[in-house]
């Protein structure tokens, strides 16, 4: 088999295989990251003592620890629980599934650690974001009679999150490359793949060269994106004249 | 009555009751009184000014009357509605009714001059987007600004930033206006723009509760002055009898020296 052959025929179809791994748990992990990020981040930044407490637990364990520790604890920790869990309801004739479920897949637990993750990361972002807007448009939006909820989502949400794009898309761009952590739970995304080629073929260099390509085009995907949320969400008359061009 | 360049009268005609009662109104804040035990009553179609020296609580009354803040004691009625017994829960139905203008404009600064003016509608009001847009171009249009409808805050000149806002809070249809120093934060050609404005909203009828170091401007169009000092009202009346060359009170007082520091 020739060279050429071998990539088109062999490689490249196996990292595109990857690719498409990679992406199903990329996209998910980072659109819920997200999400939880600002809520997350509204709770700490606005939330009742409760919930700011609770909320800032979350952020320092997650934040606190290696996500190869949490990926772990979520694939290979918790059918532990479940089996704990299940030696104490069964007896009581309760289902099966009510111990049942916190056995992840692992896609299942390697989008759920993405998620928490990545979302704490992101409600730092967000709270810097909220906390940086003056008192005044709260007293404003208050005057004109919005309700908190109202508040939130008409004008805080707005701002922020334009405040919060630069951080929260930096971590998106993380998130895409942290992603191939998936392979220690056995699924063979981008990087799991091109493990497993560059020890089949012997071609360590080529395959992981390739790879990288193919995480730098993820990457400027991702940037050209954030590049046109950036433009659409810009606000006139904010920022050096020069970067309205 | 007699000069009709005065607005409002400061006894109620056929004994109406007042659209606002301050009612014995005070609040701590910092471990420090700031307002204490403050009452005073609006009728429609007043205007009516609150000078005094900075510090005094001015600001934190204006705020306890929209319940922005809420007063430790005491409460306030607007059409005889107590704003206490509204609750948390409808208390912003309370503040729709009020409108608030403040010294540092407080745009939304991530919508346009008619979004800024539409939202509240659309968002609390619950006014269709296109009514809403409509109602929004009527009110900019009102102050002087239709043709800055797209413009967003930071391309605002102060003076059109508070027409903008007075805009705002007019598309409202509130019951009372209470403005916070709306001109202090002006260079001194924009003062004009902003005072004129407001001399129309008065002539139109709204009634409305200033807080102003204009004293010229508060003298001709006020029916009453009211002056604070140390969260308290120490003195109230018209602004002929406060003002007046010899008068020994301590409004006049007050603004020989306002005059003399600032010149105007
Ligand atoms: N949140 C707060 N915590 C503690 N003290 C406060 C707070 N807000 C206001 N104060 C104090 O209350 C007093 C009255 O403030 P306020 O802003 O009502 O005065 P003002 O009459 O509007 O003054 P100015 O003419 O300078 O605007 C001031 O001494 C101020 O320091
Ligand atoms: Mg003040």
């Amino acid at each position: 088999m020739g060279t050429w052959e071998l990539y088109s025929t062999k490689v490249i179809p196996a990292l595109n295989q990857g690719l498409w791994l990679s992406v199903l748990i990329i996209v998910p992990s980072a659109v819920l990251g997200v999400a939880i990020g600002v809520l997350a981040g509204a709770g700490r930044a606005a939330g009742p003592v409760w919930l700011r407490t609770l909320l800032d637990l979350y952020v320092s364990a997650f934040r606190g620890t290696p996500l190869v520790v949490q990926l772990t604890m979520w694939y290979y920790g918790l059918p532990g629980v479940s089996r704990w869990l299940g030696s104490i309801l069964g007896p009581l004739g309760l289902p099966e599934f009510s111990w049942r479920f916190l056995v992840l897949s692992p896609y299942a637990a390697s989008v759920t650690a993405f998620t928490l993750c990545s979302g704490a990361y992101q409600s730092e972002y967000i709270r810097g974001a909220i906390l940086s807007i003056r008192r005044g448009q709260f007293l404003a939006a208050e005057s004109l009679g919005f309700s908190r909820a109202q508040t939130f989502w008409h004008i805080t949400a707005p701002v922020a999150i334009r405040r919060a794009l630069h951080g929260c898309g930096n971590e998106i761009i993380y998130l895409i490359k942290y992603s191939s952590l998936a392979l220690i739970v056995t699924i063979r995304e981008l990087t799991g793949q091109s493990k497993m080629l560059a020890s089949f073929y012997f071609r360590p260099l080529e395959c992981y060269l390739l790879t990288a390509l193919y995480y730098l085009a993820l990457v400027s995907l991702a940037t050209f994106f954030l590049g046109w949320l950036e433009r659409r969400l810009r606000i006139p008359g904010l920022g050096p004249a020069r970067a309205e061009k | 009555m007699t000069d009709p360049s005065v607005y409002g009268t400061p006894a109620p005609p056929g004994g109406d009751p007042p659209i606002l009662e301050v009612s014995h109104v005070s609040k701590t804040l910092g471990g420090r009184l700031i307002l204490d035990d403050v009452s005073l009553s609006l009728w429609k179609g007043q205007l009516k000014v609150l000078i005094g020296p900075s510090g005094g609580g001015k600001s934190t009354l204006l705020k306890c009357i929209h319940f922005l803040t809420i007063p430790d004691g005491g409460d306030v009625f607007l059409q005889g509605q107590s704003a206490r017994e509204m609750g948390q829960r409808n208390i912003c139905a309370f503040r729709q009714e009020i409108g608030m203008i403040f010294q540092d404009f407080n745009l939304f600064d991530h919508l346009t001059a008619r979004e800024n003016v539409a939202i509240a509608l659309r968002k609390v009001k619950r006014v269709p987007r296109d009514k809403a847009r409509a109602r929004a171009m009527e009110e900019l249009d009102k102050v002087g600004l239709a043709d800055k409808a797209d413009l967003y805050p930071a391309q605002l000149s102060g003076g059109q930033k508070q027409r903008v806002s007075i805009a705002r809070a007019m598309a409202m249809e509130p019951k009372l206006m209470l403005l916070d120093e709306p001109t202090s934060a002006l260079d001194p050609q924009l003062i004009s723009e902003v005072l004129s404005v407001i001399a129309d909203l008065a002539r139109g009828g709204m009634t409305m509760l200033m807080v102003t170091h204009q004293i010229g401007f508060a003298r001709h169009l006020t029916s009453e002055i009211i002056f604070m000092e140390d969260g308290r009202v120490v003195e109230q009346g018209p602004p002929g009898v406060l003002l007046d060359e010899g008068a020994a009170s301590r409004t006049s007082f007050f603004c020989s020296h306002l005059t003399e520091l600032t010149g105007r």
